[in-house]
């Protein structure tokens, strides 16, 4: 560890792993911290991922590769089914992965392009000097540094602080995170091509349950339900309901914990000297709780407006709002998007799910997009359509891609 | 004073109290929940935490 450097990026998940090789390859001088001791775990994420938007990224790599995906099926309240499959030639459309082993992957990528990574390193606080941050104190093995660096980025994850640091208040509402509980089963019996989808506001108020396949005979098996309407009973107590009565016999192997934000876009995401990517930034898609890709996509904007801001010699909010405007403008687009989507849907009854689901029986999906499942349902009914008239009027000005 | 409770054998550190408590009293250290005194009782932390981890001492 140096006392300087020209970025440093606080968390080593997928938005902080792609920024700082992304800033390294351009040849800047680059410390990627964790405060964790092993990069990936504890593990909170269903590890969906869409193949397309992955390879932007990465090249796939069975070592952290579970499953590939070819289709969903969604179940409404009283068992309707409706099934989205999609064969793409020479392959199926996602994958779910192993994060454990894919977030050391992203971080090992990003150490060969030059950055220094540095694990049990916990950002403290921010180094602020006249408006402008400067800098990280950090501590390493319980020692405390500081540590000085031309811009900071900020990845760190659903619990970040760096936001706050510098003045934007990150803090979410009860009813914009999913508090979500998982488990790795074995034993469930679920065809390994599909991921699976169970909504009801008994099972999952405001959310859903999950089944994304893992290979062999396991599966991820979780549930995430809105925050604002947890309490009484929590994440947990619902996916036990839901376990014991689906899978008496399935035997649990892991169990992950977490919070999604589905806030949609925040007003802020800079600062003179400071980018927030990622969870961070509440960059999940709130609809799908999905933030794997956005945070790369994000962390890949970061990084080259890093370079280009250190060449210019001007760090301040002047020249980091070309990242500000490309992240809105592409992965906010969908953001906000999802977020129309998601306050109506989330205030559906189970009977109107059921009767959406009944309205799409007999329909055949070629594709796996939500905007395919959206135009149908708009085609099977009139009010949907009215209450989505927004959303509605965006996607007919552009084309509008949902499946990441 | 200490207002909430973590019990840390149930607790599965996965950050979601601290993102969303407003006074920003919360801390993940590695595998523990810290709280220093600025926290106000709200319950916001308790009422989202996935496992119930979390109890808000009156
Ligand atoms: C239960 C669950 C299921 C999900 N399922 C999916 C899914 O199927 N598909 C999908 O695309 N997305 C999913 N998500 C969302 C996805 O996991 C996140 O959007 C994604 O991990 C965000 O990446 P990130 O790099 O922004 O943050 P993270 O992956 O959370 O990484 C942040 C990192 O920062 C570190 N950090 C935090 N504070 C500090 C500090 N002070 N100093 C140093 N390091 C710090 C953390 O330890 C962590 O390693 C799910 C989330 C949950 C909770
Ligand atoms: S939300 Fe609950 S499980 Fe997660 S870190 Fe906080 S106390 Fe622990
Ligand atoms: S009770 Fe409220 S203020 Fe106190 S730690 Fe929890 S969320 Fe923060």
């Amino acid at each position: 560890m140096k006392n300087e450097y020209d970025v440093i990026v606080i968390g080593a998940g997928p938005a902080g792993s792609i920024a700082a090789k992304t800033a390294a390859l351009k040849g800047l001088d680059v410390l990627l911290i964790e405060k964790r001791q092993e990069i990936g775990d504890p593990v909170r994420c269903a590890e969906g991922v869409s193949k397309i938007w992955l390879r932007k990224h990465i090249e796939p790599d069975h070592r952290w590769i579970c499953a590939d995906v070819k289709g969903s099926r969604i179940y409404s309240p009283d068992g309707t089914m409706i099934e989205m499959a999609e064969e793409i030639a020479g392959g199926e459309v996602g994958y779910v992965l192993e994060r454990k082993l894919f977030d050391r992957a992203l971080a090992y990528e990003s150490a060969k392009a030059g950055a220094e990574v540095m694990v049990k390193t916990r950002a403290m606080d921010l180094i602020m000097e006249n408006g402008f941050v400067r800098g990280v104190k950090v501590m390493h093995l319980g020692e405390t540094y500081d540590i000085r660096a031309k811009i900071v980025i900020g990845a760190d994850g659903v619990e970040s602080k760096v936001g706050r640091w510098a003045g934007i208040d990150t803090s979410l509402k009860p009813a914009d995170i999913e508090t979500c509980a998982q488990y790795l089963m074995s034993g469930t019996g679920i065809d390994q091509n599909y991921c699976y989808f169970y909504l009801g506001n008994d099972i999952a108020p405001a959310g859903y349950v999950w089944i994304f396949p893992k290979g062999e005979d396991l599966a991820n098996v979780g549930i995430g339900i809105l925050g604002s309407k947890s309490g009484g009973k929590h994440a947990v107590d619902y996916l036990n309901e839901f376990v014991k009565k689906t899978y008496p016999n399935a035997r649990i192997l892991e169990m992950d914990v977490g919070g999604v934000p589905v806030s949609g876009s925040i007003e802020k995401t800079i600062a003179n000297g400071l980018m927030l990517i990622g969870d961070a930034a509440r960059q999940s898609d709130p609809i799908t709780g999905g933030g794997i890709i956005n945070a790369m996509e994000a962390g890949k904007i970061a990084g080259e407006v890093a370079y280009k801001a250190i060449s210019k010699g001007d760090v301040s909010t002047k020249a980091l709002q070309e990242y500000e405007n490309k992240w809105r403008s592409t992965i906010g687009y969908e953001i906000d998007n999802s977020l129309i989507v998601k306050e109506t849907f989330t205030s559906f009854t189970d009977k109107e799910i059921d009767s959406l689901a009944h309205s799409l029986e007999g329909v055949n999906f070629s594709s796996m997009s939500l905007l395919d499942l959206l135009y149908a349902l708009f085609r099977a009914n009139k009010k949907l359509l009215w209450d989505l008239r927004v959303l509605f009027k965006n996607v007919v000005k552009y084309e509008l891609d949902f499946e990441r | 004073m200490v207002t909430i409770n973590v019990n840390k054998f149930k607790c599965g550190y996965c950050g979601a109290c601290v993102g969303v408590c407003p006074a920003g009293a919360l801390e993940l250290v590695e595998t523990w929940i810290e709280v220093n005194e600025t926290c106000t009782s709200c319950g916001i932390c308790a009422k989202i935490c996935p496992v119930g981890a979390i109890e808000v001492k009156k």
